[in-house]
């Protein structure tokens, strides 16, 4: 039944009324990421009543821990910057319709690769040119590795969401095979690394702050790529192949090279949070770049519609909810895995609330007679 | 054996939210009937039956069996009251026999099944119909119109008396559709069975009918017996008072050069099995070749290695002697255009805006597009603004997704899109399906001011109508090749039925 009742005919649209309209539908991508934020509040409430603990508690130590002090602001922040990273892993390739969630085997890789180019410049390059090459390598490693899920993807019709998986597997083992293995530091005793790229090589914090440049790095990444997607040809060519393979070929469109740069696009955002967490964190290749960032991210970049300027504010609150997870667990004497839990219900009520997209008659307008 | 069943419905209202796709309709089919539901696309005829199948629930009305009230609240329920329904679309399992999909569509299948006694009760069943259908073959293998038997046979099997068809020839060549209607008819004069028929088409109420209801809009148009009304009178009830547009007139000029040139073109259909084999067509500037066909028979891959959704397997296609290649450099300077069936599915991004998908074709260009690569928006949308009005697209803005939109306007908006440049090449598959009288014929009038332009223009269609009104000449496809090809003018609807049954 495709009972669309004519209306009258209406004068062509007008500018206003364009404008309007787009605030109109704009604002349905606000409130409902919103409302399912509300409702997994609620459902981890009554969780949390039926373990006998008070929600009110715990949420004023979410708060506190996250947001409530300078302190837990850097904090928080510094979790949020390899997320925004991770998130734009996902939030660019799901703009052409791959659903990639391999974006922790791409920072692992990349911060691999960044840790070990870096081996036999050392002393050899100034630090800014050292910085700059391991970057550059981070972002080619992790362009490769989540490229050929999207090039076997087009080739082969191989299902991206599984292989980029499973291609995290194999990074981290690649990683630990040689950090185990040939280049081992023979100086890392009880955590196997590779050799450390020394204090004088390290990048610095933005002044009169505990963040590192990661933060920075990753929203000004956000903000290009939001340009890149909305504002350019390649974008609009994107979008027309994610939305509808069969008309962007209709087109002409080069459906193969958009499917593979997207995915390169976004191994190299990955991969340049591998750079950042060895250039600030860890200063080596070691077990510690596996840290569950590059899944993190799938939720941030979900929650943020794939919207890469969303993702930045997102990575911000679970960048908060994980600063908070140490204070929630030393006062209210609840397991580090609590706000795993929470994650875990937002993303599933993130889930379910995509159905609500075009449901509710208040952000159509008057599309529908 | 059964008889058939008297069905009536009164005052069948469904409301969707603020919309009435329903309204106070009534219609009453004694048993032993063959009724005819007739209407436009959207007047409610589905809604109707569906609320009779217990797919929906009605706001308002009673439906009768027999003279007892009955509320089916799902399509398990109609069916145990004897109604049983003929889709659009098979519904039958393709892997299996057809003796198989008799038996696992039971409402209660058992849960060990006794072949043997089965294969009696179906034998036995089969002696007593008018028609037979060959039992032991998987489904996937019967004809469209062996296959649109079986899912009759299997109603009735299941002791359906009141059966409601939905378009059940739309997939039939006109000898099946004769045949199976007559087969039908026989049956209800007979006392077996009672149908209600959903159709669009005249020439099958006029010569299969008892009685006819009209429906527009939702509301009830007119009714009656149908010996007592004659065509102009229904297709009045049908469109009421909108003005169609006379048919779109003919430039007689004659065909110029040969443009679009098909040689020994091969493709492949999506399991790899051929689907298009050595065909060979030309089609000239300022012409239309018709492609008729029942569909199945390579016309949608022949579109879609046109369109560039396919891969040529072997072949050549030449566009003023130069190569096609499916590339958007290519589509531009041959001036290849398209309008694809369900352009919804194929030729937009339902959740883009219409001004994104009116910018298809043109956003790596200036004015749209400046330095090659920068999109400016504003152009977009006044480009959308001038089609919008100059195509009379209906929409709320520019900036509606383009799903939000009714068939019709969709497809104005990619007419609009596809026609307002340049064409060399038109490649157009049934471009009015689904659609209104109204829209219908302005589409038709718009691809016929192409042909006059000078453009070639393929024409793949499923209704024949269609294609002896625009087309200049007319092909037949059948197994992936041309097997019949004709001026329009030198040829009738029954040589080319029979060229579509494979009898060329």
């Amino acid at each position: 039944m495709t009972a669309t009742a004519e209306r009258p005919a209406a004068a062509a649209p007008s500018a206003a009324d364009d404008l309007s309209d787009r605030l109109r539908r704009a604002s349905e991508y606000f409130a409902i990421p919103l409302l399912a934020l509300v409702v997994s509040a609620l459902l981890f409430s009554a969780f949390l009543l039926a373990l006998g603990r008070s929600p009110v508690e715990f949420f004023d130590l979410m708060w506190r821990g996250g947001f409530g002090s300078a302190f837990s602001w850097q904090n928080t922040l510094q979790r949020a910057a390899p997320l925004v990273l991770t998130a734009l892993c996902v939030a660019i390739p799901a703009r052409i319709g791959l659903v990639i969630i391999g974006g922790e085997g791409a920072l692992v890789l990349g911060g691999f690769a960044a840790a070990v180019i870096a081996v036999p410049l050392l002393g050899v390059a100034p630090a800014p040119v050292l910085l700059a090459i391991m970057a550059l390598a981070a972002m080619a490693m992790g362009a490769l590795w989540i490229g050929l899920a999207g090039a076997l993807r087009h080739s082969r019709g191989v299902n991206e969401t599984i292989s980029s998986l499973l291609l995290t597997y194999i990074a981290i083992a690649v990683m630990y095979f040689f950090v185990e293995g040939a280049l081992r530091d023979p100086r890392s005793l009880n955590k196997p690394a590779t050799v450390p790229i020394g204090a004088e090589n390290m990048l610095g914090t933005i002044p009169g702050t505990d963040i590192h440049w990661g933060l920075a790095t990753g929203a000004a990444a956000a903000v290009l790529l939001q340009v890149l997607m909305s504002r350019t040809t390649f974008g609009f060519a994107a979008r027309i192949t994610g939305g509808n393979p069969r008309a962007a070929r209709a087109q002409g469109l080069p459906v193969g090279t958009l499917t593979i740069a997207c995915a390169m696009i976004a191994g190299a955002c990955a991969g340049l949070a591998g750079f950042f967490e060895v250039a600030t964190v860890h200063g080596s290749a070691n077990g510690s770049l596996v840290a569950g960032y590059g899944f993190t991210g799938i939720l941030v970049s979900f929650l943020a519609r794939h919207t890469p300027l969303a993702v930045i504010p997102v990575a911000v609150l679970f960048g908060g909810i994980a600063a908070a997870g140490g204070l929630v667990q030393r006062r209210m004497g609840l397991p580090d895995a609590t706000v795993l839990l929470l994650q875990g219900f937002i993303f599933v009520v993130l889930l379910a609330s995509e159905t609500l997209y075009g449901r509710l008659a208040w952000f159509r307008g008057g599309d529908r007679a | 054996m059964n008889r058939a069943i008297h069905l009536e419905a009164t005052g069948m209202t469904k409301i969707f939210g603020s919309l009435a796709a329903l309204e106070d309709v009534s219609i009453d089919v004694p048993a032993g009937s063959f009724h005819a539901l007739l209407g436009e696309n959207g007047a409610g005829k589905s809604t109707l039956v569906k609320c009779i199948m217990g797919f929906y629930e009605p706001t308002r009305g009673t439906v009768t069996v027999d003279g007892r009230p009955i509320h089916a609240r799902n399509p398990r329920e109609a069916r145990a009251q004897g109604i049983g329904m003929v889709y659009q679309h098979f519904t039958l399992v393709p892997s299996l026999t057809g003796a198989e999909n008799m038996v696992i569509g039971r409402l209660d299948p058992p849960a060990i099944i006794d072949w043997a006694k089965e294969k009696k009760a179906l034998d036995a069943f089969l002696d007593r119909m008018p028609f037979r259908v060959p039992l032991d073959r998987p489904v996937a293998e019967l004809a469209a119109g062996e296959k649109q038997k079986l899912e009759i046979l299997k109603l009735i099997y299941f002791d359906q008396r009141f059966l409601i068809l939905d378009e059940p020839t739309s997939v039939l060549t006109p000898d099946e559709a004769d045949e199976i209607l007559g087969l039908l008819k026989g049956m209800t004069k007979a006392g077996d069975i009672s149908v209600l028929m959903i159709t669009h088409k005249f020439r099958e109420v006029t010569a299969y009918a008892d009685d006819v209801t009209v429906l527009r809009r939702g509301r009830l148009a007119g009714a009656g017996r149908v010996a007592d009304l004659s065509t102009d009178a229904m297709a009045r009830m049908m469109i009421g008072d909108t003005t169609v547009r006379e048919r779109a007139e003919r430039d007689p000029k004659p065909p110029g050069a040969p443009m679009l040139e098909m040689v020994a073109v091969y493709a492949d259909d999506d399991s790899g099995q051929n689907a298009v084999t050595e065909l060979d067509l030309k089609v000239a500037s300022g012409e239309i070749v018709g492609i008729a066909g029942v569909s199945g028979n390579g016309q949608s891959e022949l579109v879609e290695v046109l369109s560039g959704q396919r891969p040529l397997v072997d072949g050549r296609i030449l566009v003023r002697g130069q190569p096609f290649e499916p590339n958007r450099e290519s589509l531009a300077r041959l001036k290849i255009y398209g309008l694809p069936e369900e352009p919804l599915r194929n030729a937009t991004v339902p959740r883009m805006s219409v001004a994104e998908n009116i910018a298809f074709r043109s956003f790596d260009r200036p004015p749209i597009a400046s330095l090659g690569w920068w999109l400016r928006p504003g152009p977009m949308r006044a480009k959308a603004r001038d089609l919008i009005a100059r195509y009379r697209v209906k929409t709320p803005s520019t900036e509606a997704p383009i799903e939000t939109l009714s068939g019709g306007n969709v497809q104005r908006a990619v007419l609009a899109r596809e026609l307002s440049g340049d064409v060399d090449v038109l490649i157009v598959a049934n471009p009015c399906f689904g659609l209104d009288f109204a829209s219908a014929a302005d589409i038709r009038a718009q691809i016929m001011e192409a042909r006059n332009r000078g453009a070639a223009v393929l024409l793949v269609s499923e209704d024949l109508d269609e294609i002896l009104e625009l087309a200049d000449r007319v092909a037949v496809m059948s197994e992936g090749r041309i097997a019949y090809i004709s001026p329009v003018a030198q040829t009738d609807r029954a040589t080319i039925g029979h060229a579509m049954a494979g009898h060329g």
